[in-house]
């Protein structure tokens, strides 16, 4: 049985003043975590204030403008002086807000996000902080909690708007909860782990990223991870065309900036699972033979490409908000109940049956901690993954929503008088 | 649907909160989406709209009443500021009623300008329109696109007249000033570069699923409804009904250019939008076949009076201004000043049908629908 | 009882990989993992301790002018018509059960895929049977009108 032991680079513990005065198991388990915490939560954070400003450039470019240019070259020193400005902006209480509840919900949220940062394996080796052999669970826990922070802002707060934002953003972040942790099922199967460093491993040792032996599951995983995000097309409850700014209306100045740096930490933190589970983490194909593993050149290099990875999918989210309109309420219950759930549950029998059948015709074979797959096999997995389980999972919600209201439109048709001119 | 007839008040729906024990929401004043400073207040059962009321007011200023008392060349200015939107059809709306008064006849040069003008300020009062309607509804990136054509259009106007928005455009006889040097040119290479754009807008939108799931099949309202309730402009067309004041009554030139009045089937949103839009790419149409056919001369009545003075009596006059047919009735007592001037909005008129159109639908379709009906707040209070 | 030695002793059985067996600076007899969580919870008490005192740095930064109108609740200008709590749609509650049976589903399903492939046939037999029994739940609250929304 492998036991997660933490450790320290060898070049830390050698560190003349550590070596000689502290006890290794001290060093490993307080003093080389709280380097890394420290160091996570400085590129975290400035990493999130600079996401604000790239949002906000790349919406310019997608809008034909220029965006924000003013304060310093090229607007980077946009954040710090957002940041500022929040610091000292004036911080309101609601007279009939409920002070204990609206002062604690933020700080909740926040911390909700933070935490999860703990157990993402952000690179090869000692690049994660704790490999915990429940880590996805505990992300899926910890975040899960984040939605309470949201509730009892909306709440505390004693104003409708923010009361409907609060409603709207529970019931979406428990419903798509469900499609996003069925989604992972999937790639679990060929992981057969859920600490998220050894997920790494296990599709470095297959020579794989997962997204080929689960597409649909990838698709379901990013669809349900913005809408738990309450990024756009799923805005909902902060659409600011109905509800002005939802469950933070009543927010401002640094409380508000909490909810903000959630929301992007959340983000952050859907981005590294996707990355993790389905894109490989920090394996790069051929990067283990560009440089030595393990050497310190080499985990830099990991933590190089699962940021580059990372950074690709929160374009992504960038971009979707840019340029989709948004659900409406309904609709969007409706794409988590009736088209995703259903998807994932699919996904997950199709797999099942799947990975049964390649078991008995002799294709892949299970080595304690980890499947060995033979080349028949990864054709065999990928294509049915892409050729059976995609399709026959859009013919089953075809079938099962065939009479849904929103999603089955008639057919839009030109405007009469353009279609006398095309008959004529 | 509610019944039209079935009028409710906003105190008869706080009053009735504690009774049925659903959500009054108050939508507006200070709210993003509500096109200026209109206030609905929402009754909700979770998020479902079960009645609805305007409250109107917040921007009356008293235009009617200011009217009663300025000369005829005075007032003018103040229908720039009804609909702050489209001032340039608003402003030809009332030149044409004193010319009417009058009798003058206006030299074809200036009628060509008008109409050019006229349909410039339909095409920025439509991309307006197009730039809200999609951002309450989420896509904001069509709202900047818009925005870049409106620009060229604010710029064309700003050459003409020396403002932008709120440009005193015409005069009572004809026009103050010829079009400068380059105007044709200026003009000609915006319509050059029109359809491209509209094509952008559309490759964002018509096919878009989440753009059709949020206006197909909401806010319908039946050709028969929107008669009743006096619907006119695009939602009226919308709803199947081909009535355009341009075709019906012509005035200026228009009946010597070639235009066709889109309208729609379902008389829903999505129709709406669509009419719309083709109305866009006609509006393009008659301005090209303007420039072409625009004669020399002059552009002011030689017998425009000096003082205006119409003769005593009750004169009407209406035409297709962006948002449907507006109308000045004036009644005349022979001085210089009008002795009752009404002003009939198409906005005004054209939110009536809100109620009739939002319940039963949830609160994001209130947005869509307040969108879809293209209101001026300033308009309505007048 | 913890023992410390000079060595440095490779893990028995590490997973093949081409990073390097982790290596640790000790050999644990009867270590708890419970320790692994020690960084976490050096993370939870940073996390909590920035968002209090950046609020206490902005309490000495910021001005402060109340007066009713600002501190009232917003509702677009108007003086707010009743209290916010009041009853709201039950769909919402719906929405919260259905979400507990599924979630509940879910984490149930977490154990048995990871050791699927040594299940084999069993496994998919049994989650057919398991999956099966789910969606008639499902397909009865659907039927029920428990997923419709207007």
């Amino acid at each position: 049985m492998y036991i997660y032991l933490l450790s320290a680079p060898i070049w830390f513990s050698k560190l003349p003043i550590l070596k000689d005065y502290l006890d290794p198991m001290v060093l490993d388990y307080l003093v080389w975590p709280l380097v890394q915490i420290g160091l996570l939560l400085f590129v975290v954070l400035t990493l999130i204030a600079y996401l604000t400003l790239a949002e906000r450039k790349i919406s310019a470019w997608i809008q034909v403008r220029i965006g924000p240019n003013r304060v310093g070259p090229q607007g980077l020193l946009q954040p710090l002086a957002d940041g500022i400005k929040l610091l000292i902006k004036e911080d309101l209480i609601p007279l009939k807000a409920d002070k204990g509840i609206f002062i604690v919900a933020p700080i909740i949220a926040m911390v909700a996000a933070l935490v999860s940062l703990a157990v993402i394996p952000w690179g090869a080796a000692w690049a994660t902080i704790s490999n915990i052999d429940v880590g996805l669970l505990f992300i899926l826990a910890v975040s899960s909690f984040g939605v309470l922070g949201i509730i009892l802002g909306g709440w505390a707060s004693n104003s409708k708007y923010a009361l409907l934002g609060a409603l709207r953003s529970a019931a979406q972040m428990v419903s798509y909860e469900v499609p996003m942790g069925l989604a992972l099922i999937g790639a679990l199967m060929f992981t057969k782990t859920l600490a998220l460093q050894d997920m790494v491993i296990n599709q470095e040792n297959l020579h794989i990223w997962n997204v080929l032996f689960q597409p649909l599951g990838f698709l379901i995983y990013l669809i349900s991870g913005i809408a738990e995000t309450n990024r756009a097309p799923f805005d909902l409850p902060e659409a600011e065309s109905e509800l002005v700014a939802g469950y933070h209306t009543e927010y401002s100045g640094f409380r508000f900036s909490l909810f903000f740096i959630a929301e992007y930490a959340s983000m952050l933190i859907i981005s590294a699972i996707a990355v993790t589970v389905f894109l490989g983490g920090w394996y790069l194909p051929g990067l283990s033979y560009i440089l030595i593993p393990g050497s310190t050149l080499f985990v830099l290099a990991s933590i190089g490409v699962f940021a580059f990875k990372t950074l690709v999918l929160l374009y992504v989210f960038f971009w979707l908000r840019w340029s989709l309109p948004r659900y409406r309420y309904d609709q969007l219950m409706e794409l988590a109940w009736k088209w995703m759930i259903p998807a994932s549950l699919a996904n997950i029998l199709l797999t099942a049956t799947i990975l049964v059948i390649a078991k008995e015709f002799g294709l892949i074979e299970s080595q304690g901690n980890f499947l060995s797959i033979s080349t028949a096999g990864y054709i065999f997995l990928i294509g049915t993954a892409f050729i059976i389980t995609v399709p026959l999972t859009w013919i089953i919600l075809g079938q099962i929503n065939a009479r849904s209201r929103d999603f089955n439109l008639r057919e839009v048709e030109p405007l009469p008088m353009n279609r006398a001119k095309k008959n004529s | 649907m509610a019944d039209i007839t079935d009028i409710t008040d906003i105190t008869d729906i706080i009053e009735q909160e504690n009774e049925s024990n659903e959500m009054i929401l108050s939508m507006g004043p200070q709210h993003p989406s509500t096109h200026g400073v209109l206030r609905v207040v929402l009754k909700l059962d979770g998020e479902i709209v079960t009645d609805l009321d305007c409250d109107i007011g917040y921007l009356h200023r008293g235009v009617e009443k200011i009217c009663e008392h300025r000369n005829y060349q005075m007032i003018a200015p103040y229908f720039d500021r009804t609909d702050y939107i489209a001032a340039v059809s608003n402003g030809l709306c009332y030149v044409e009623t004193i010319e009417k008064a009058l009798n003058l006849e206006i030299p074809l040069r200036a009628q060509y300008l008008r109409v050019i003008l006229v349909e410039l300020n339909r095409l920025s009062s439509h991309l307006l329109w197009l730039a809200t309607h999609a951002l309450d509804i989420g896509a904001v990136t069509v709202f900047l696109w818009a925005f870049r054509e409106r620009e060229e259009i604010l710029k064309i106007f700003e050459n003409f007249f020396g403002a932008r928005l709120t440009c005193h455009a015409f005069r009572i006889g004809g026009m103050t000033y010829d079009a400068y040097d380059g105007f044709q040119a200026q003009v000609k290479s915006f319509c050059d570069r029109f359809p491209k754009c509209l094509e952008d807008y559309e490759t964002l939108l018509n096919t878009n699923r989440i753009w059709l799931s949020r206006t197909v099949g909401i806010g319908i309202i039946s050709s028969d409804d929107a008669i009743n309730i006096g619907l006119t402009g695009p939602p009226l067309r919308g709803s199947g009904v081909e009535w355009d004041i341009r075709k019906a009554h012509p005035y200026e030139c228009y009946s010597d250019l070639e235009f066709d009045i889109p309208y729609g089937e379902n008389g829903d949103t999505y129709d709406r939008y669509l009419v719309r839009m083709e109305e866009m790419r006609q509006s393009r149409r008659i301005i090209l076949q303007a420039l072409e056919k625009l004669p020399d001369g002059e552009v002011m009545a030689p017998k425009a009076p000096k003082t205006v003075k119409p003769p005593i009596g009750e004169y009407y006059h209406s035409i297709e201004s962006p948002k449907g047919e507006l109308g000045i009735y004036l009644v005349s007592d022979g001085s210089a000043q009008p002795a009752r001037l009404r002003i009939r909005p198409p906005s005004f008129v054209n939110l009536q049908a809100l109620r009739q159109m939002a319940i039963g639908h949830l609160v994001a379709d209130v947005v869509a629908i307040i969108g879809t009906l293209d209101i001026v707040l300033g308009e309505i209070d007048r | 009882m913890i023992f410390f030695l000079q060595e440095q002793i490779p893990l028995p059985n590490p997973p093949i990989s081409s990073a390097p067996p982790v290596q640790v600076n000790a050999i644990l007899t009867d270590i708890n993992p419970i320790v692994n969580y020690l960084p976490i919870l050096l993370l939870l008490i940073i996390a909590i301790s920035f968002p209090v005192v950046a609020l206490n740095i902005s309490s000495f930064l910021r001005r402060t002018v109340f007066d009713q109108a600002k501190l009232s609740a917003y509702e677009c200008g108007n003086d707010p018509v009743g209290d916010a709590r009041e009853r709201y749609s039950v769909r919402y509650y719906i929405i919260a059960m259905l979400f507990l049976i599924f979630d509940v589903e879910t984490v149930f399903l977490f154990p048995w895929a990871i050791i699927y492939d040594q299940l084999a046939i069993f496994g998919l037999i049994e989650i057919f049977i398991f999956i099966g029994i789910l969606i008639v739940g499902y397909y009865y609250a659907w039927r029920k009108g428990a997923l419709e929304w207007v």
